[in-house]
């Protein structure tokens, strides 16, 4: 066994929101290279949890680990500089709505790491080609493309630093199951060229399945069960098998 | 309920909302004087805030500066006094009505404008996006927009006493027989440099609240759509109360100097 610390890891993480305990003790582990997948259903805190993790929210109790260094409340240049090994999908592809296409994918390129804007133009449209999408995109502004257009947008801002995590928040959401699988075969794709670490959030079954080599159910602020995605369909886990039959009857209560 | 209660939480709220204000205030103070700075954000800005404000501003200051004049020739002919006209729309324009203008126009146009983008790119996680792209959206969407708004204001301003003096001897040269040539003599014999420069300080001051206001309230929006239209509702009237308000203060304090 390896002596090398996870990637990334969350221990013992509660959050209090709204008048409820969103993470209760939350255990997770994305081991070094490889793709988490963390399912659940609305409303269960999938997106606190990545979002901890990015450190856009910060815990009421616990840590964040990354390669083994506690970054809970890390501050100042030590954080951009943890931080800046990551890259985000959002899940509404969050794209800067007055920021033409490229300079979106380059943002961080000319912005944080102070490269100029022609060679950021360049590396954008190369990230770009990555996801499937022509120069001419380029100089196009987000409310011209389409919800799966944005989603490849979003995709390159995120790996156009070569982060060494990557998360996805619901990254088919929204889209048709045909443009949904093209998005998870360019997560696949780009995950592997990388050679990164993924964690992704998604309810979406075929999603999970597709991009996850590890997967973890969470309900209830805490993880109920985890394991290799191939043992998904054999988990012995009743909310497990509840989530993928798809059934209103069990321990999960719909969230309506 | 208890009324001691309830006023007790209402002025801890107002407390508690001015000290996050002051913070954010001195935050933006922090954004605008420290690098990194946006030179592309600040030109973006000075062209939103400044340039495209100008219509609004020198219409606003035209028509003040006319309705001015035809009001002080009313009441100076109570007492015989009309020849005092061109001083007094000029005093009137310079120190008050120039910068408090343009900052409501500005208020208006601007706060909600910047409340309105801020706030619906909290609702679409674009301002988390930037996050995670190592920029601090604080200052990469705020410092730009305040720096701007203190820079541009008393440019405005100056436009401003410019266009409304013009108003006032619009007015008075067509219509009450005024001497154009006098009435201009008489205009730039009376201004005095403070008089001018005190509005401007009032301006950069006045542009500083209305572009805090609006980045305040879009910045700190939640809620969505509902909370958006809230944060810019808020900008708006925030913006103008406290325009008011330090106009008197600062015109208390110029005055004592």
């Amino acid at each position: 066994m390896s002596d090398q610390p996870p990637k990334l890891q969350w221990k013992d993480v509660r959050i209090h929101l709204s008048g409820h305990d969103v993470l209760d003790g939350l255990n997770l582990t994305a081991q070094t290279g490889r793709s988490l997948v963390v399912i659940g259903g609305s409303g269960q805190g999938k997106s606190v949890t990545i979002k901890i993790a990015m450190g856009l929210m910060t815990p009421d109790s616990g840590q964040i680990l990354i390669d083994g260094e506690d970054v809970t409340h890390l501050t100042g240049a030590r954080r951009n500089q943890l931080f800046a090994r990551f890259g985000m999908l959002f899940q509404g592809a969050a794209l800067f709505d007055s920021l033409p296409v490229w300079e979106n994918v380059a943002f961080r390129l000319i912005n944080a790491d102070g490269l100029s804007r022609p060679e950021g133009r360049k590396r954008a449209i190369e990230a770009l080609a990555k996801v499937r999408l022509g120069k001419e995109v380029a100089d196009l502004y987000p409310g011209d493309l389409s919800g799966g257009m944005q989603k490849r947008v979003a995709l390159a801002r995120a790996v156009v630093g070569s982060p060494e995590i990557i998360m996805f928040d619901e990254p088919t959401t929204g889209l048709d199951p045909i443009t949904a699988d093209a998005v998870n075969d360019l997560i696949v794709e780009q995950v592997k060229q990388l050679g990164c670490t993924a964690i992704s959030i998604t309810h979406d079954l075929a999603s999970a399945r597709k991009i996850g080599d590890d997967v973890a159910m969470l309900h209830g602020g805490r993880i109920v069960w985890s394991g290799p995605v191939e043992s998904l369909d054999n988990s012995g886990n009743p909310y497990v098998e509840q989530f993928l039959a798809g059934r209103a009857e069990g321990p999960i209560t719909a969230a309506i | 309920m208890n009324p001691v209660r309830v006023v007790g939480r209402i002025t801890l709220d107002i407390l508690a909302q001015a000290g996050d204000v002051t913070l954010f205030a001195l935050k933006g103070v922090a954004a605008m004087l420290s690098p990194p700075w946006f030179p592309r954000q600040l030109a973006r800005q000075l062209m939103a805030i400044g340039y495209l404000s100008l219509p609004v501003v020198g219409l606003t200051a035209v028509f003040t500066g006319a309705a001015l004049a035809l009001n002080i020739y009313t009441g100076g002919g109570r007492f015989n006094a009309e020849q005092i006209m061109p001083q007094i729309v000029a005093l009137g324009i310079t120190r008050e009505l120039g910068p408090v203008l343009a900052a409501l126009m500005l208020g208006g146009r601007v706060s909600a404008a910047i409340a309105a983008e801020l706030g619906a790119m909290r609702a679409t996680e674009q301002i988390d996006a930037m996050r995670t792209l190592s920029t601090d959206p604080f200052r990469y969407l705020v410092g730009p927009r305040l720096l701007a708004g203190v820079i541009s204001l008393p440019l405005l301003t100056a436009v401003a006493d410019l266009i409304g003096i013009a108003g006032g001897w619009l007015v008075a040269t067509r219509t009450l027989n005024f001497n154009p040539t006098v009435y201009v003599r008489n205009t730039g014999d009376f201004l005095q440099d403070w008089d001018v420069e005190s509005g401007l300080i009032k301006a950069a001051v006045f542009g500083f609240i209305v572009t805090l206001m609006g980045c305040y309230h879009g910045y700190n929006a939640t809620g969505g759509a509902r909370g958006v239209g809230r944060a810019t509702t808020l900008a708006v009237v925030s913006a103008a109360i406290l325009i008011f308000l330090s106009d008197y203060l600062l015109t208390t304090w110029f005055s004592r100097s």
